[in-house]
Formats: structure tokens, sequence, C-alpha cells
């Protein structure tokens, strides 16, 4: 009840994570950045797959922005006809990963570092070259991003990360999870934080 | 049996109840054009051959709002695609049900920059409910249905359906209308929660400043009989929207006007000092709050809404129930009637409140000499048709405003105004559109000398389809509203709004081949009003008027309500926004 008015778009950038099942079909991805974008919010990360019913596909955003503004998106989000289902996980117990690829310089003296440092993380070389790695690591956001800056001092010649991918623990699944998401009220329960504060 | 895709399409328009399309064809739609003279389709839809294609989208909107029944658009690719656009784009901010039929380039030279290309869904998707591109023959009947379904259902808004020609023109077997229809990622909750009806009723059973504000949404869901129900039942003042009027009886008691930036003092003032605000179907527009971070503070608020997007979108909400407006009444009315409380009797200083406000600040203009004043020339065409239920549509500005404000009408579905995007141009062809939809009825646009020049080329399509639209014309010279805010706020300087070099309204309806008549005096209006509605054909009435009127109670932009200026009020410095 304190806090009435939305913030502005700018004020909070508390990181969500949603994720989203959608029909598998030409222009969904377009329906869902246009969204996001229309709010001035940049996207962090994205990943989209299709799931076992070739049907519809599953994509997960990561968007940084104030938690009204973001549930606004959510229930925006949510009113797409091509979205099935829409959850924002912030809150949520889950479990999340992303892979990374890293081409590192290799200079002679340094490559038994290098290959220290990638065991540490259990990072694979995938491919190898005479004054160069590339290295392959799968893990949650922080991780990553470690191993990137352990590696940097070597000089990191080629770099690419595949985004977000996330579920949740237990037995919800994105389909039961969201039902409550469909009704008005209740939305607070998925992302209002600023509600209950 | 296996039909070309136009045949597929019409026949499925049909299957939809469509009988009216407004439209203009061209090089990629031509083939649904010519199974449009088919003996088996023509006598059954009537195509209005609409001048400019922005103009058939919204006498589409005007037939929608009209009728309640979906309004349908077909034009051609490209540059015809391009034109409904603004149409779109009104419809899906006013909640109208229109379905646009665009033609397409073949899907082989999509992408390609071929003759009349234009990425028409690209550019669509965000101005519409939902859009789609067949791209095989047999989908055509799946999208028509789930089309109309979308369209008119839940929230209703508008939608595209993109025709590429090679797809219009192949051939598949026709099983007839799909009778059954999914959309898994499309349910609209209609039932209201029981659970938070019940909290509404106990915050109305508090209150003691109650008030009703009412939108769009009452009509779209035919929520008046519930409306008027509660009403009846409890006593609350009713203040509507712009897009929201027509919902409510004028002439009833607990009437207050239309609130917002233009609204009655009174209404105004009664949203800012009731304990409990009933938003039904409405969406706290910023042009209703005012200045958000001053707006709802004093009072519990309960929202009643079918989009789950507009509630807390601005405003946080005491008590929201998501659901079809027309339901969520019902149920409510049923929880109120075992309420006992003398509801008029606890309301009665609530209503002293409300009438003070009104008698220190009605609706008011300077004295009137020999220039008419436009509230006047306004009021004058209320009088004269009353007895006659007109449909009025208006243009935007000042004279929309003034036309709001002084609205008498007592049905709904009989005003048409474009609130959500505030479209110059609107009021002449939703008109049209929606004397299409009720031929024997007066429909009456009162525009703006700069809006009906913005779309007036459907004159002729009016003349053309013996559609009888009477068009008054507010005649200041100016963009008005714009002339008033430079005024206002930049210290008069007025900046490319002068339109004293126009055309002569009564010379072009000649030219058209219609009646023309002009008031240039107060006591020429009401005469001439009463001749030009009983012509029949269509008519254009120009009444010159006072230039430099300006349209009060005015909220300024950006201000709380409570800054309201009315009539003869100072301006404060604050407000100004140009260089000294």
């Amino acid at each position: 009840m304190s806090d009435k008015i939305r913030k502005t778009p700018k004020e909070v950038g508390a990181r969500h994570i949603i994720t989203l099942l959608v029909e598998n079909r030409a222009g969904v991805l377009a329906r869902v950045a246009a969204l996001i974008a229309a709010k001035g919010y940049n996207i962090d990360s994205l990943t989209v797959g299709e799931t076992t019913d070739i049907s519809s596909s599953r994509m997960t955003l990561v968007v940084r922005g104030d938690d009204s503004v973001v549930e606004q998106a959510v229930k925006q989000l949510n009113r797409l006809i091509d979205v099935i289902r829409v959850t924002d996980l912030t809150g949520e117990e889950f479990v999340e990963r992303e892979l990374v690829l890293v081409k590192v310089k290799a200079k002679s003296e340094a490559k038994a570092e290098i290959l220290r440092i990638a065991d540490i993380f259990r990072a694979k070389v995938v491919d190898v070259a005479p004054f160069s790695y590339m290295l392959e690591l799968t893990g949650a956001e922080d991780k990553l991003s470690a191993f990137i800056e352990l590696l940097r001092p070597y000089g990191i010649q080629d770099f690419a990360r595949t985004g977000m991918t996330v579920m949740t623990r237990g037995s919800k699944t994105l389909g039961n999870q969201a039902e409550e998401n469909l009704r008005g009220a209740e939305t607070k329960k998925v992302v209002g934080r600023t509600e209950a504060s | 049996m296996k039909l070309t895709g136009s045949e597929i399409l019409l026949r499925s328009l049909l299957e939809e109840g469509v009988d009216t399309i407004f439209g203009m064809p061209g090089g990629t739609i031509m083939h649904t054009y010519d199974v449009l003279t088919d003996p088996a389709v023509a006598p059954k839809i009537r195509h209005i051959l609409c001048r400019h294609e922005q103009g058939a989208t919204h006498a589409a909107e005007g037939y929608y709002k009209a009728s309640g029944k979906v309004g349908t658009v077909m034009v051609t690719s490209g540059p015809g695609a391009c034109n409904t656009v603004t149409g779109l784009t009104d419809a899906l901010l006013d909640s109208m049900a229109i379905v646009v039929f665009t033609g397409q380039v073949p899907t082989t030279a999509m992408g390609c920059d071929a003759f009349q290309e234009a990425d028409v869904v690209g550019t669509t998707r965000t101005c519409t409910k939902h859009n789609f591109i067949a791209l095989k023959t047999e989908d055509i009947p799946r999208i028509v249905k789930e089309a109309y379904h979308i369209a008119r259902s839940g929230r209703p808004g508008p939608v595209l359906v993109d025709l590429p020609r090679n797809v219009i023109m192949g051939r598949a077997e026709y099983r007839g209308h799909p009778q059954e229809l999914s959309i898994r990622g499309y349910k609209p909750t209609t039932q209201g929660h029981t659970g938070q009806i019940k909290r509404a009723v106990e915050l109305l059973k508090s209150a003691h400043r109650p008030l009703i504000y009412g939108g769009g949404g009452i009509i779209h869901a035919d929520a008046y009989e519930e409306l008027r129900e509660l009403v009846d039942m409890t006593q609350i003042p009713v203040a509507l929207t712009l897009m929201g009027l027509g919902a409510f009886d004028t002439s009833h008691p607990r009437w207050l006007g239309m609130m917002g930036m233009h609204g009655t003092y009174w209404s105004n003032m009664a949203m800012i000092h009731c304990d409990l605000m009933i938003a039904i179907g409405s969406r706290f527009d910023d042009r209703v709050t005012g200045k958000l971070s001053d707006f709802g503070k004093q009072c519990k608020i309960i929202h009643i809404d079918i989009d789950p997007t507009s509630i807390r979108k601005t405003v946080h909400v005491d008590v929201p129930i998501v659901g079809d407006v027309r339901q969520v009444l019902g149920e409510l009315n049923k929880e109120v009637r075992k309420v006992e409380r003398n509801w008029a009797g606890d309301f009665a200083a609530w209503y002293g409140e409300i009438a003070d406000w009104k008698a220190k600040h009605p609706l008011r203009y300077g004295p009137m000499h020999d220039t008419i004043k436009p509230q006047y020339a306004i009021d004058m065409v209320f009088e004269v048709s009353e007895r006659m239920n007109p449909i009025v549509s208006t243009g935007v500005g000042q004279h929309q405003m003034w036309a709001a404000q002084r609205y008498r009408g007592r049905r709904p579905r009989r005003w048409l105004s474009s609130g959500g995007l505030g479209t110059m141009g609107f009021g002449f062809p939703s008109a049209m559109g929606a004397q299409a939809a009720f031929p024997g009825d007066l429909v009456i646009c009162i525009d703006g000398d700069g809006s009906f020049q913005m779309t007036n080329q459907d004159l002729i399509t009016c003349v053309e389809n013996n559609l009888p639209v009477k068009v008054v014309i507010i005649n200041n010279g100016y963009l008005g509203m714009v002339r008033q805010w430079q005024e206002l706020f930049f210290n008069r300087r007025y900046s490319q709004v002068d339109l004293t070099i126009q055309p002569d309204f009564v010379k072009l309806a000649e030219a058209y081949g219609v009646v023309g008549l002009r008031a240039k005096r107060p006591d020429e209006v009401q005469p001439i009003l009463e001749k030009a509605f009983a012509t029949p054909g269509p008519v254009i009435v120009d009444i010159v008027t006072e230039r430099e009127e300006n349209c009060f109670p005015m909220i300024p932009p950006g201000g709380a309500i409570k800054e309201i200026i009315d009539y003869g009020d100072p301006i404060p410095e604050k407000l100004f926004q140009g260089l000294r």
C-alpha cells in the first residue's frame, strides 16, 4: 500500500528470469522481443528451443527491470495469443545453466596454467591450435563469469555464450505453476514482490 | 470439393455472419474481389468501396461500436495495408473488434522487395490484438474462425489476416467452417473471482463517498443494464470516461458527466474526494488520472476489467476483479441485493458536496453576441436531435471535448469517438460505418474543420452507398486544441495552427452532390440544424464559430486533478512550456 505508483523503468534493475511456453511458429520470437523492447528494456539473454512436443517451444528470457514493470510485461506476454504459459521465476527455486565457448591465447609458458584453471572449473578443451585453446564450460551465470575473469589475463580471442536456460526444482513444471498467473488477482504470487512488501 | 482460396475466404466470412465489408481492391487482392461478384456471394455481402483504406478501418470501427458486430475490412497489399495502420492502432487502444484482410504478394516473392510489397505482419504486430498470415489455402477457414473469435472475445481488438496472392488463388478441399475452436494460448477469464466480489461488497458496505468510474468496457460487454441495476440499488454517483459515454443514461439523477482532462468539474472533484472508487471497464488512462503520484491516494479502489494487463498497470488497486464486466456486475448485484443499508440516506452529505461543486463550477461559456459560440452550436445539435435518438460521432480536438461534455444520449452504442489514440479524421468515416449498420437512423458527425479535412474523401462513398450522414463542422479555422495549448502554455505564439485557408465547405458539399448549409449567426444555428436533420441524404453543415474559444474545465497536462482550471480561472505561470 505504501507504494501506489510504479517506479520509472530505469530506477530499479532487479534481474528477472522469465520462462515461456510458446507456439512453435514463425514470428513468435519477434512478438516476445518487441514487447520487451517496447518497455525500453534490453534483453540480457534469450534462449529458444523445441520442447518434447514439436508444436511448442520453450524460451528463457533474462531481463533487468523494475519489479512492477516486469510484472506488467509478464501479464502482457501472457496476453499474446501465441504464448501458452509464462512464469517469472524470480524468488523460485530453480536450476540455471549456460554454456560458454572461449578461445584463449595459449603461449607455451601459459598452457599448463590454463589447463589447470580449466580443470578446476571442469571445463573441457574442445579444440587445440598452436597458440590457443578452445574451452567449453557449462554452469550457472556466476560460475561462467568467474571462469572468464580468470582467463582474461591470458588474452581472450573469441568468446560465445548461449544464454541461460532454467528449470524449476521439484515436481513443479512450467505447465502447472503458470496456471495462477492467468488470473489477475493472484499474479502477485508469481512476480509481485512489490505487492507483498 | 476443391475451391480457390478466395472462394473459401468468402464462404468463411458468410459463415461468420459478415454482411458488410469496407474496402478497396488492388493488385494482390483482385482475385478475391472477382469472387465477390459471384452470384452465390454478391447478394449476401455488401461491399462499401471506401476512397482511402484508413477511412475503411474507421468505418469498420464505427460499424462495430454501433452494432456490436465485428467490422470487416478488405484491402490490397503494400500501400493498401499500410494505410490501415492508423485504424488498427486506434482500434487496439479503444478495444474495437475489427478484422482486416490484406492482400500480399505471392509467398515466392515475399522478402524480395516486390511491387506493392510490405512486411504487413511485421508492421502490424504491435498494433493488432493478433495477426495471421495464411501460408496454405487449406488454413483459411481455421484462420478466419480464429480471427473473428479473437477480435470479438475477451477485450475486443483488431485482428489482421495477410493473404498472399498464390494462397488465395490456390485450390484446397473445403470441408466447411470449423465448428470447434481451440487456441491454447488464448482463454480469457470471464468469470469474476467469487472471493474478490465478496471483498468488493464489503468495501461497498462501508463506503460513504463512493464513485463509479465507468469506461468503454461497459459498452463492449453490453453491461449497461447491470450498471443501471447496481446504481438503482446503491445510488452511487456515476462518472464515465470519453469511451464510456452512453453506458449510463445521462438523464439519471446519479449521472455526473464525463471525467478526465476536459471532464466536468464536479466529476473530477468526486474522483479526488471519494473514499471508494469503483472502476468498471476503464483503464486509468493518463487523461483521466492526471498526475499519477497524486491519484487515488485518498480512496480504496475496486477495478473490474476483462484484461488482466489493465489492472495495476499504473495505479494500485485494492480489489482487482478480472472478468467480463457483465458477468461480474451480475454477480456483484446479487450480493449487493442482500445488503441492508439506507444507501441514498448515507450518501446524502456526499451528494451535497457534489451538488455544491456543480453549482459553483457548472459548464459555462462567455456571453454570445454576433458570433456563434461553439459550445452553443453543440448544445443545439443535441437539443434538435435528441428526440431522434441519434448516433453521434466526433473527430478529435476541441469540438470533441465540448461534445463529450454536453453529451445527452441515453442509450449505449450511440457515441463514437477516438479516445486512446486521439485520431483526427476518425469522426466522419466512423459515422459512415455506423450508418451502414443502421441505415434508417440519424447519424451525426460533429467534426472540426481540421479533422474533417483529414478523411472527407469518403463523402462520395456516402453518396454512392446512400449513407445519409449529417456532418456538423464546428469551424473555427484553427487546429483548435493545439491553438488552445499554444495560447495557454506557449505564450500565444501560434505555430502552424491557422486553417483559415480552407475549402468552402458548402461548395465542397455541392461538388459532391450533397446539400451544404452554413450558419454564421447564433440565430441561424437551430433552424439550419433542423433543416439539415430533416434533409434526406448526406448533409454538410458549416457552423462558423468564435475562433479563439477555449475548452474548459481543463486539467493541465502533467498536472494533478486538483489543479483543474475552470472557465475564467487564471493560468498558473508554471504551466508555460515555451520561451518568453
